[in-house]
């Protein structure tokens, strides 16, 4: 009895360890993927907080105090930490605001996108003939514009606005995530455990949200992390060029139009959400090469 | 090679065909109407409106107006600008020069640094020069141009006064154009200042532009030829004595660059996207500033034409790239 528990043990010891652990143990290697994720975390902190953190609220107008440098020029004041803009608006009680609309925006444009992007994906993958050829070069069409040329389209026919930006973002990432999909279940179609899974007389919408999906996950990962830099980024490009977020809404790109007038005068106005944009970008940027290398088993080491 | 070709081209019909749905539907897909839309908040009288709603054809069936559609743009007919009242394609043409020159000058200092600055890095791999490429390409990757142009701008322009802020040449300068390309147009005048003028304008906007290709080729061709440089071949190669700078100049590169050709295609393509931002930023007179204040004031035959024309165009490059790929690399042409 004792040698049969002793064999259940060993046997134990001898078990690979599980996916999540081993993908944490190679995510965990990647210095600059665990700094992404960390900035991310913060990013997201303050974004939830923002009513806590922020010293002001985001559009009130300190009419005596216009254009103030940061605390640390001559003319700042700790009242005012990182200055204000022309109107007189707390430039870090914006920012902070600006990291909420940012992440909203991530959250939205990838939800969209992944989840429009997925069924095209999949239904192109499991529906050979006229549908696979319907949505793929319907995505090639998409494609066959410059992403940013592509939004400006979109909202060209909605209008501008924060929420038809979201919109037309999401459909720039829409295609990787189709063609993603479809790529994933091709691979997986022709596997054992499907065919298996199709003999026991599994349904197509089984098939295709319980047996194949979830095996496709490792790479859709991958590129909503890396499409929510994308979202950021574009975003803020369409607010930039005044056809994303309307002022006074805090999003990053909008403020950077705002202060373009004063770009001799005020280094900080310009300064500042360009700044949080980068460093935005550049935290799921990390992070999504990261999970990649963690989650791709062809470059585990 | 034939073959090759002719399977590329017909892959792109469907494509272009879409892309005319597209800017197709776009007049027809905005809410409410287009032409009180068109026409802002002062209105338009009734005579007006007819001519306008049968100079954009909407007055017809829908099938009708689309095979119109493709039979004006089959003659090179894109409507003419609601402001202007110049033919879009006429427009187009005018500018599109100066976006060209702006995106070939950043796509060459995109190579020029890019290129290098990847070797070096794969070949003195986690040295700190390797780490400093890297560090630079992500940024480069993950900067929002249009804010990269600003401080651009801040320093040279404004602090240090070296570059002027906007456009394509000082007006006190006219060089008769030849090309379209000022550069070159002055450099075929003679004109030594003209020449430096046009200069001292189109290198912000170039390193704005070039910034994102940049940062993609010098990654690239690193991943590249550190895969390169592991292959048995390339072993041999030094076993046999060769010099390094033989055996990475003409070894491994040679293997190294098929990828990193694709890359800098895309980039090519994209860059038009970029061109957007960069031109709206130093207003730069081209076809992507053209475009975004065609939006501003809701001129829609020419956002229209110019999206279809600026998409048609991508879309001959992104073929080019196609076909040269297939040109350098065998297996790709024949596997087809």
């Amino acid at each position: 009895m004792a040698t049969v528990t002793e064999t259940a043990a060993a046997a134990r010891a001898y078990e690979p360890p599980k996916p999540i652990v081993e993908f944490w143990h190679h995510f965990s290697q990647n210095k600059g993927a665990v700094t992404g994720m960390l900035v991310i975390v913060s990013f997201c902190l303050v974004a939830i907080f923002a009513d806590v953190l922020s010293p002001h609220p985001p559009a009130e107008q300190y009419r005596d105090a216009l254009l103030r440098p940061p605390f640390w020029m001559d003319g700042g004041s700790t009242r005012f930490l990182l200055g204000t803009d022309d109107v007189g608006r707390d430039m870090l009680s914006r920012l902070i605001y600006g990291a909420r609309v940012s992440m909203v925006v991530g959250v939205v444009v990838i939800a969209l996108g992944l989840v429009v992007g997925v069924a095209l994906g999949l239904a192109a993958g499991f529906l050979p003939g006229v549908v696979d050829i319907a949505v793929m070069r319907a995505m090639d069409t998409l494609l066959a514009l410059p992403a940013l040329l592509l939004a400006i389209v979109v909202v060209a026919i909605l209008g501008p606005g924060l929420f038809n930006a979201m919109l037309a973002v999401s459909v720039v990432v829409l295609p990787g995530f189709a063609r993603l999909t479809r790529a994933a279940v091709l691979t997986e179609l022709s596997k054992e455990y499907v065919i298996a899974s199709r003999m026991t007389g599994a349904r197509l919408p089984r098939l295709m949200f319980l047996t194949v999906l979830p095996n496709c996950l490792a790479p859709l990962i991958v590129q909503a992390t890396l499409g929510f830099s994308t979202a950021i980024l574009d975003t803020a490009a369409l607010g930039f060029l005044g056809l994303g977020a309307q002022p006074p809404t805090p999003e990053w790109g909008t403020m950077l139009a705002d202060a373009l007038q004063f770009i001799q005068r005020a280094w900080w106005v310009v300064t500042f959400p360009g700044l949080a944009i980068l460093v935005a970008v550049l935290a799921f940027n990390l992070m999504g090469d990261g999970l990649r290398d963690a989650l791709d088993p062809k470059l585990k080491r | 090679m034939l073959r090759f070709l002719l399977t590329r081209l017909s892959l792109i019909i469907p494509t272009f065909i879409g892309v005319t749905l597209l800017t197709f539907a776009m007049i027809r897909l905005i809410p409410g109407d287009p032409i009180l839309l068109m026409a802002g908040e002062r209105g338009i009288d009734d005579a007006r409106y007819a001519q306008l709603k049968a100079e954009l054809g909407l007055d017809k069936p829908i099938i009708i107006q689309y095979a119109h559609y493709l039979n004006d743009m089959a003659h090179g007919n894109f409507g003419k600008s609601i402001i202007t009242r110049e033919p879009v394609f006429k427009e187009f043409l005018e500018l599109f020069p100066a976006t060209i020159e702006l995106s070939m000058t950043a796509i060459m200092i995109a190579v020029l640094i890019g290129l290098p600055a990847g070797i070096i890095a794969a070949v003195r791999r986690n040295s700190v020069f390797d780490h400093a490429v890297m560090g630079f390409s992500l940024t480069g990757y993950s900067m929002p141009i249009f804010w990269w142009g600003l401080l651009l701008i801040l320093l040279f322009s404004v602090n240090l006064g070296w570059t002027p802020v906007s456009g394509r040449m000082a007006v006190l300068y006219f060089v008769e154009p030849v090309t379209g390309f000022v550069l070159i147009d002055a450099w075929l005048a003679g004109d030594w200042k003209a020449f430096q003028s046009a200069l001292r304008h189109l290198i912000l906007p170039a390193i704005v532009l070039g910034t994102v290709p940049l940062a993609i080729i010098a990654r690239m061709t690193r991943s590249s030829m550190l895969e390169v440089l592991n292959e048995d071949y390339i072993r041999t190669a030094r076993a046999k004595g060769l010099a390094p700078p033989r055996v990475i100049g003409l070894h491994a590169l040679r293997n190294a660059l098929i990828p990193v050709i694709t890359v800098i295609g895309l980039a090519v393509g994209g860059l038009l996207g970029g061109a957007i931002l960069t031109e709206t930023i130093f207003s730069w007179p081209g076809v992507g500033k053209w475009l975004i204040e065609a939006i501003r004031r809701r001129d829609y035959p020419v956002v229209q034409g110019g999206v279809l024309l600026s998409a048609t165009i991508v879309m001959i490059v992104n073929l080019g790239v196609d076909v040269l790929y297939g040109l350098i690399n065998p297996r790709i042409r024949k596997g087809r």
